[in-house]
């Protein structure tokens, strides 16, 4: 069972276990510097369909089937999947996954659902009431231009602050194995607004989020950014990733020495220039985690890992009702081996643990 | 931190438009846009056409010409460098025209190409007609006296 430490972080008890991950991604990202780790790499963009809406679908369809298909599981196996996506009423997820037949719980966490779906399937698989649970989000590049900005063709030129939707997604599947990477804990953000009003500047609507989430975990847990060997954010950019530091830095945690973020991993921006500030969607954090960094978590190359997914939470009626942006950021926290029993330091806040732990 | 601080901290970790090489390229794609322009109407009147005749002929070829390369998906990738040089002359309005044509056309030829053909020209046109609807309005009062 989950147990709270702090007033934000849940402890996992028994360590639950990502048995399998998938991620798929698409022609710009086969030409970044993470092609080799993908899964699927599709260079049509229609992925075989019609419309891209259908080809997010079936970039969600993909990547849990690649997921059940490396775990040797069946798609009646799992028990809930939590999914999201960016579209209006999360359609990539309830289409794509419509043939499953999995009870499904649909999320919107902007790009940061790839931790909060994660984070669900973890507390799921960890209280005992489901023995797999599964994780999917997806983006993609041409869906997300033509709601949130303009159609492809429009020949309006981006801001140096934009950054580029990946066509991907990743897809986890959580259970009670005994195999690396485990999940220790989770913090969930809060929604945080420092009154950024730029859409073409997301980075530095996230970064807010990002830094309170992380800097929570470091008080909530009594630990400090040295004790871990990656703190990844979603796709912050190269913006948001600046005012990360600085604001990390402000609340005392320099995290600066082992911090990457997903888009500015998944793409070059040198050789990628019209990426401009970097990746950003779920299907950033989702693919980079799953094809990137889970596998060096399983090999032991990473030992602990703090992922953190961020979100900008606007649509496009709040922009041009003249809103700013507020953001959000959910922390889950990965390792090579399982929690120790007793593995349990006191929070140096003032603590609200609930429940206590009980007995398996 | 207050809204204002942070906006502060903001703009200077923000990389800034590099203008000293985008308002360059913005003339330079302009004035080629221009100078097609105007090879066109020397043609037609080459040709024989009247003067009148020959400038809404330039309009005409040059719409056409910038909804053929955004229908063949050139056109953004010509203003990924031109900028507002491809965005401001009519080439830029054909383009603002086709491109949610192309795009929401999986949506239905009524309420998807038809509906939203017009998102992002439909304000130009609108204002533009009022802005004239005005500018007749004043002249009209000059003529009075």
């Amino acid at each position: 069972m989950p147990y709270r430490i702090g007033k934000y972080t849940l402890k996992m008890e028994h360590s639950p276990s990502i048995e399998s991950y998938a991620s798929v991604g698409s022609k710009k990202e086969s030409e970044g510097p993470l092609a080799a780790y993908f899964d699927l790499l599709e260079p049509d963009g229609y992925f075989g369909e019609k419309t891209w809406e259908k080809a997010e679908s079936r970039i969600q369809r993909e990547a849990i089937n690649r997921a059940l298909a490396k775990g040797n599981l069946d798609p009646s196996d799992i028990d809930y999947v939590f999914a999201g996506d960016l579209l209006n009423q999360c359609i990539s997820s309830s289409f794509g996954l419509r043939e499953l037949g999995i009870p499904l719980f649909g999320l919107y966490g902007a790009c940061s659902t790839m931790a909060e779906s994660l984070s669900l399937a973890g507390i799921l698989v960890d209280s005992g009431a489901a023995v797999h649970c599964a994780a999917v989000t997806s983006s993609h590049f041409c869906t997300a231009e033509r709601q949130f900005r303009f159609p492809l063709e429009y020949a309006g030129q981006r801001t140096p602050t934009s950054q580029w939707t990946v066509t991907g997604g990743g897809a986890v599947i959580v259970g009670h194995g005994q195999k690396a990477p485990y999940i220790h804990a989770i913090t969930t953000g809060t929604v945080e607004d420092y009154g950024i009003k730029d859409a073409n500047n997301m980075g530095a609507a996230m970064a807010p989020a990002a830094a309170s989430t992380i800097c929570r975990y470091f008080q909530d847990t009594g630990t400090t950014p040295e004790e871990y060997d990656l703190i990844l954010t979603g796709d912050l950019g190269y913006v948001g990733t600046g005012l990360l530091y600085e604001l990390t830095e402000r609340q005392g945690y320099a995290i600066h020495k082992n911090h990457r973020d997903c888009g500015l991993l998944i793409f070059d921006r040198e050789k990628q220039p019209d990426i401009y500030a970097g990746g950003s969607g779920c299907g950033c954090a989702a693919s980079v985690l799953c094809g990137y960094i889970l596998p060096q978590i399983q090999r032991g190359e990473l030992q602990k890992v703090l992922f953190i997914a961020t979100g900008a939470l606007l649509s496009t009626t709040s922009c041009q009702q003249g809103e700013t942006i507020p953001g959000i950021a959910h922390l889950v926290s990965l390792a090579h081996t399982p929690l120790e029993p007793g593995d349990d330091r006191q929070c140096q806040c003032s603590c609200h643990r609930v429940g206590g732990r009980k007995g398996g | 931190m207050t809204p204002k601080e942070y906006e502060s901290l903001n703009k200077q970790v923000s990389p800034n438009t590099k203008s000293w090489r985008t308002v360059p390229l913005a003339w330079l794609f302009g004035g080629i846009i221009c100078c097609i322009g105007q090879g066109l109407g020397d043609l037609y009147r080459y040709l024989g056409l009247e003067e009148e005749t020959s400038c809404a002929c330039i309009s005409v070829s040059l719409i056409f010409l910038a909804a053929l390369l955004t229908g063949l998906g050139k056109y953004d990738n010509l203003a990924k460098y031109g900028g507002a040089g491809c965005l401001v002359p009519i080439t830029g309005f054909s383009n603002a025209v086709a491109s949610p044509a192309l795009e929401f056309k999986s949506e239905g030829f009524i309420l998807g190409l038809g509906a939203k053909m017009f998102v992002i020209a439909g304000p130009v046109i609108v204002y533009g007609t009022l802005a004239s609807v005005v500018y007749g309005f004043i002249i009209w009062i000059f003529h009075l006296y």
